[in-house]
């Protein structure tokens, strides 16, 4: 991906900064600039709503057949991850046991390296999910903890 | 008003791995085929539309559809050419532009072909490309395939409604014997439950077994105005239905994961302009892209009841035979799909089988027919139904 295109989604892929509709208060990640409840209404007004971060898995799947530049991470597992404040984020699950993953875990925003573009590329960052720890539902079984980085031969 | 347009010509080429063939070898292949099929001239056609998902990345080339009918020899004629692009519904809507084109009274006759040569990249490259078909920068690009976004789909259902892991296998089982019948099909050998259930994982629920080959091939029909079709051809089908729907490309965006809105926008429209319902189909072609995405198909066109697409499945209706014959031509689990191709292999299956040529996979007395051709996650679906005049 061009320099350019990933730079300008910055605040959304570092900080997890949606957009919420001023008129019916919906929330939208990623930001749109149209509300697709209000439309012509919403245009112009849409504002940057930062995200807390917080949710549970809506459905996931572990995937063995990878994206190109995430082989090293097979298995790995995507979800949808409904959010707290409603609207729902395409996220990779980390941190977890692959065949521990289930739907209805509660997962919170982490900040990871996303990908690179080879050996002396740029190195792309943004929000990755993890299971909540502490005082919440997660059996700890399901918990891994962050392992160095694995490099590329 | 417009006015009613049928189908006087179909060609096909083999599907498969077609080495010894090239994008152009293949398109050309299966135009003049359906040129033949109908005795209509080059000349005689007014307009040329090809769908064609991503020959830029498949191939380096843009600019199909003239080169389609440059190497048709027909590039004197100066036809206008037009490709059309909507993923995996490429095909479909390249159909529905030329059945629009003549609806409108633009057009007396008209050609929709669609097209993939995919076999030239390796594998990797295929996936890639595929990713094409999602939203790049909210799921591609932070790991989420093709194969991923339908498996994410898969598992809701099966969560929500209770869809086994053998309902979905059946869907392939059914699909390679119907293929069995196909002397065009790429996998034209049954296969058993068990072997579909051990094959590798490729992103969890889905197996290799549950998903669509990456395929060489072309198809290609004629369109005529219902009133002059026949001078081309003593069987003329009628087109009396199209639809098509859209719906939010990242499937995050959406209420809904167990069904497709895309189909059902599309189906209505459909039905409702062919005077039609469910119950009076007699043969269905669906994108099975994915074993799921046949259970979510049929649910979406009023089959039966939401969730209920498993069981049915099971209960073998959907075979031919059954009281729902689905995908007799092997679907694109075993016909192959060479993506453009799909949407017009499709509605060139239910031609041969409403004309009663299918042969050993006929489905009996069939009168009227259905095609669902969906692209992306269901992002863009396009039905057609077909009625033998």
């Amino acid at each position: 991906m061009a320099v350019p295109r990933f730079w300008r989604e910055q605040p959304q892929r570092y900080r997890l900064v949606g957009t919420e509709c001023p008129k019916c208060k919906g929330v939208y990640f990623p930001p749109r600039s149209v509300c697709p409840t209000c439309r012509r209404a919403s245009v112009g007004k849409m504002r940057p709503r930062q995200l807390a971060g917080r949710g549970k898995i809506l459905t996931f799947t572990v995937v063995h057949q990878p994206a190109d530049g995430f082989e090293l991470q097979v298995p790995y597992v995507m979800a949808i991850v409904e959010l707290d404040e409603g609207c729902r984020v395409m996220t990779q699950i980390v941190n977890a046991d692959p065949g521990a993953v289930r739907s209805g875990l509660p997962v919170e925003a982490c900040f990871r390296r996303i990908r690179e573009d080879g050996k002396s590329g740029v190195i792309y960052y943004g929000y990755k999910f993890r299971p909540v720890r502490g005082k919440t539902a997660t059996p700890p079984s399901v918990i891994v903890e962050a392992q160095p980085r694995r490099r590329r031969a | 008003m417009s006015r009613p347009v049928a189908i006087v010509g179909i060609g096909l080429t083999r599907f498969g791995e077609r080495w010894e063939s090239s994008l152009r070898n293949l398109i050309t292949e299966a135009g003049l085929a359906a040129l033949q099929d109908c005795k209509v001239s080059g000349e005689e056609i007014d307009e040329l539309y090809v769908g064609s998902m991503s020959p830029g990345q498949f191939t380096n080339q843009e600019l199909v559809a003239p080169l389609v009918l440059d190497s048709a020899g027909l590039a004197d004629t100066h036809i206008p050419t037009t490709r059309v692009e909507g993923a995996g519904a490429s095909g479909g809507l390249a159909l529905r532009q030329a059945y629009l084109s003549i609806a409108s009274g633009h057009a007396d006759v008209a050609i929709a072909g669609g097209v993939e040569k995919m076999t030239d990249v390796p594998e990797k490259d295929v996936t890639r490309i595929l990713g094409a078909a999602s939203d790049q920068e909210w799921e591609a690009f932070i790991g989420a395939t093709d194969p991923a976004l339908h498996a994410l789909i898969a598992r809701r259902h099966m969560e929500k409604y209770g869809t086994s892991r053998e309902q979905l296998g059946l869907v392939a089982v059914k699909n390679h014997k119907h293929g069995s019948l196909n002397p065009n099909a790429q996998f034209q050998k049954e296969v058993s439950l068990e072997t579909v259930l051990q094959s590798p994982l490729i992103s969890d629920p889905l197996r290799v077994f549950d998903t669509a080959p990456a395929s060489d091939g072309a198809a290609a029909v004629v369109l005529a105005a219902l009133d002059v079709a026949e001078s081309y051809t003593d069987r003329p089908i009628r087109v009396s239905g199209s639809g098509q729907g859209s719906d939010y490309v990242s499937l995050a965006a959406r209420q809904t994961l167990t069904s497709f809105a895309a189909t059902k926008h599309a189906a209505e429209r459909a039905f409702a302009q062919a005077k039609a319902q469910p119950k009076d189909v007699d043969v269905v072609e669906i994108h099975d892209s994915y074993t799921i995405n046949e259970i979510l198909g049929i649910e979406d066109l009023g089959f039966c009841k939401p969730g209920a697409g498993g069981v049915l499945t099971e209960t073998g209706a959907t075979a031919i035979g059954g009281d729902l014959p689905v995908n007799p031509s092997g679907g694109l689990k075993a016909r192959g799909h060479p993506i453009g191709a799909t949407g017009i292999a499709q509605v060139a299956e239910l031609v041969s089988q409403l004309r009663g040529q299918a042969g050993s996979r006929q489905v009996r007395g069939a009168k009227r027919g259905l095609a669902l051709n969906t692209g992306g996650t269901g992002v863009v679906s396009v039905v057609h139904i077909l009625e033998a005049v």
